[in-house]
């Protein structure tokens, strides 16, 4: 670059002679130097400020040219992408701890008409009528005839039925893919799954959404797309579950009981192994709930979570458990078993007028089941602990097992505790529960003292809960119900080799008019096994039962659920590998025969 | 030497684009096929469910039950019962290996026709003439 000096000297000089200040000519030279290197400047950040916007507006219009491609295009699935990561769209199966299956899906087809594309739409209402029987081809010739542009026809139907639209032949009957729930094991553990039905349908495909069990408490899960691929694992065992359906539906019919429920539990993880109550339905067909009548009566209604009873008998264990707890008494304290006896201002009274005492030990107290031994212990532990006993057992709400019917059952317990409900409640009356609140508060017998949370998602692990009782109260608990089980009112139960324990309870029904009757009972065995250490607990219940065999009908628990559960714990505990202690019948010794 | 290099450069453009015309049909026919083999995997995918539904259908208990009642005469099938566990002492031990050098080992030094015969006491050997 060439540089224009300053102070040039020719003009310097010039301006000496004319006797100016030649420092003027320096500070104009300096003033056009800064304005010259001031435009280059300028010029250059003006080119720099052309490329930054061409720069944006290029990437501008790119974003905005790919937006509106996207827009514009029809959706395509991935081509080349790999199929490893599964997202289905599919609802997720179910299966029992085996992995067996429970509930899956199915390809079918609903049928839908247009009827503006339809030819003959007299001939396609008869001939669907043929194919389908609830068809009436009257009213469905007015409907297709009637100016609609769309009619959905059946929501699901099988290939053959599908096969015989074909050949019809006309082209204004449609076919739309649709997802369909199946439960290929019919009415096992209908209760557990509930049900399945279609929300939002369009013409190519229906969301399915759950409607009952859980199938509804889990929906979210079982829609979740990222976990399609996994089915849920419940802890129900499918065997068991059939052996138990089996043995409870010959006792129902056997002993002429409306209904019945049973619940197996394991007692320190709280997973249920086995829950089932007649009478059933069918999953696949769902029936209507009932509009009129008890909703209790319908085959819908699930007496081991829904079933608010009162438990009778099988309460006096708490009593007595919690009397121990506290250290008020124990296992050969003599008690005043006096019978009939004025208490709270009630005669309470024993078993068809029978009479224990004066006196009796805590533990015959559980064995020959007394009521007013009980009620006596009861007054001693007094209302307040004992309101909080039953509380910590979990009777004061709901259970939370995965079943949308189990918010909704809600147990029935006093608003107050004078001496008469601490006493009634002592051996089971005046407060309800359902058959799953108790197997929960057995299980925290069972378990040496700690409550579990009875779940039917498999994978359990043994549960920390909180501490009910001390492991000594669980366990001379457990000892006298197994004395109740040898030589008291459940001897029917004593399977050879499982000792089982379990206390027997039997309550009459309330009935319409505020009293009980007392030819309708609700009788409940609440067991657990082997006693020397107990890992299950078997709660089995059944409406108006009645034994008929002897000269008069008996009604006890003693001879309607003891056998039969006797008889589900018989086929379950070698299912549920546990091996009887008895010991095997000698081998036959070799002997020495002299030839 | 500038032609020779125009030559070349137009033979290269010309082999690239040939490269790049065979690779873009290969590639589509390789989309096609993947299309084609996930279009196949669903349709399996869809009869794997199908069959396992049918094998669950199949194999519900209630049927397996009335199966097992059916051909009780040839099968002799009954629910498992707490009575079919055993202990392990009735297990009977497997019979001991005799081998060469054993207390027990028969005696072969007399070469003799032992056919058969496990038994420790050697039974004589056969007179002339008794054989069958």
């Amino acid at each position: 670059m060439i540089r224009t000096p300053l102070r040039p000297l020719a003009r310097i000089l010039l301006a000496r002679q004319k006797g100016e200040n030649p420092d003027t000519i320096e500070r104009e030279n300096l003033r056009l130097r800064h304005e010259e290197i001031r435009d280059r400047t300028r010029a250059r950040a003006e080119v720099r400020l052309v490329f930054l916007s061409l720069g944006f507006l290029a990437a501008f219009a790119t974003v905005g040219a790919r937006m509106g491609l996207l827009a514009a295009t029809e959706p395509v699935e991935p081509r080349s992408a790999s199929a490893g990561a599964q997202i289905l769209a599919t609802r997720a199966d179910i299966t029992d701890r085996n992995g067996r299956i429970l509930a899956t899906n199915m390809q079918t087809y609903a049928l839908y008409a247009q009827p503006k594309d339809m030819v003959d739409p007299g001939r396609v209402s008869r001939e669907l009528a043929k194919i389908f029987p609830e068809i009436d081809p009257v009213a469905m010739e007015r409907r297709l005839t009637d100016g609609r542009t769309f009619l959905w026809i059946r929501r699901v139907m099988s290939p053959e039925q599908m096969q015989r639209v074909h050949e019809i032949g006309d082209p204004g009957l449609l076919f739309g893919p649709r997802e369909m729930r199946l439960y290929p094991n019919g009415t096992l553990a209908a209760h557990v799954l509930g049900g399945a039905s279609f929300g939002a349908e369009g013409v190519s495909s229906a969301e399915v959404i759950g409607t009952a069990g859980i199938e509804k408490a889990l929906d979210a899960r079982l829609r979740d797309p990222a976990q399609a691929g996994a089915p849920l694992e419940l802890s129900i065992d499918l065997t068991l579950q059939a052996a138990v359906e089996e043995i409870l539906a010959t006792g129902k019919t056997m002993l002429n009981a409306k209904g019945a429920a049973a619940i197996l539990m394991d007692v320190r993880t709280g997973e249920i192994l086995s829950l089932a109550s007649l009478p059933a339905f069918d999953p696949n067909d769902r029936p209507n709930p009932l509009v009129k009548g008890d909703p209790g009566d319908s085959p819908l209604f699930n007496r081991a979570v829904q079933g608010v009873y009162e438990l009778g008998s099988t309460f006096k264990i708490f009593t007595v458990a919690n009397a121990m707890n506290l250290g008020l008494v124990a296992p050969d304290t003599m008690v005043d078993a006096d019978a009939p006896r004025r208490l709270g201002g009630h005669m309470i009274s024993e078993f068809q007028g029978k009479n224990y005492g004066p006196l009796l030990s805590v533990e015959n107290v559980i064995v020959k089941s007394s009521n007013v031994g009980t009620a006596n212990l009861a007054l001693m532990v007094g209302a307040e602990r004992q309101a909080a006993f039953f509380q910590s057992l979990g009777f004061f709400d709901p259970t939370v097992i995965e079943l949308v019917e189990a918010p909704g059952a809600k147990p029935i317990v006093p608003k107050r505790w004078p001496d008469i409900t601490t006493i009634t409640t002592s051996y089971g009356h005046g407060i309800s529960a359902s058959p799953m609140h108790l197997a929960v508060a057995y299980a925290a017998i069972a378990n040496g003292g700690v409550r579990v949370t009875p779940t039917l998602l498999r994978g359990g692990v043994p549960q920390n809960g909180p501490r009910v009782m001390t492991q000594e109260t669980a366990v001379a608990s457990v000892d006298m119900m197994r004395k109740a089980v040898v030589a008291g009112t459940a001897t029917l139960a004593d399977v050879p080799g499982y000792q089982v324990a379990g206390k027997t309870g039997t309550a009459e029904k309330p009935n319409a008019q505020g009293g009980y009757d007392t030819d309708k009972v609700v009788n409940t065995f609440a067991s657990m096994f082997p006693a020397d250490d107990p890992k299950y607990v078997l709660v089995v219940t059944l409406d108006e039962p009645v034994e008929t065999s002897g000269s008069e009908p008996r009604r006890t628990a003693g001879w309607t659920a003891v056998p039969v559960a006797g008889e589900i714990i018989r086929r379950a505990a070698p299912l549920l590998g546990l091996r009887p202690v008895v010991e095997p019948p000698p081998v036959d010794e070799l002997t020495a025969v002299a030839n | 030497m500038r032609p020779v290099f125009f030559v070349l450069s137009f033979l290269a453009v010309m082999g690239l684009a040939f490269w790049a015309y065979r690779e873009n049909y290969a590639t589509q026919s390789a989309l096609r096929e993947m299309g084609r083999l996930q279009d196949e995997i669903a349709s399996l995918r869809e009869a794997l469910a199908l069959q396992r539904a049918e094998w669950a259908y199949l194999n519900r208990p209630e049927r397996l039950r009335e199966l097992a009642t059916l051909n009780f005469e040839r099968l002799g099938l009954l629910p498992l019962d707490p009575t079919q566990f055993g202990a392990a002492a009735q297990v009977s031990y497997p019979a001991p290996t005799i081998l060469p050098g054993d207390a027990l080992f028969p005696d072969i030094s007399n070469p003799v026709d032992v056919t058969g015969q496990t038994s420790t006491e050697m039974a004589p050997p056969p007179a002339d003439g008794q054989f069958p």
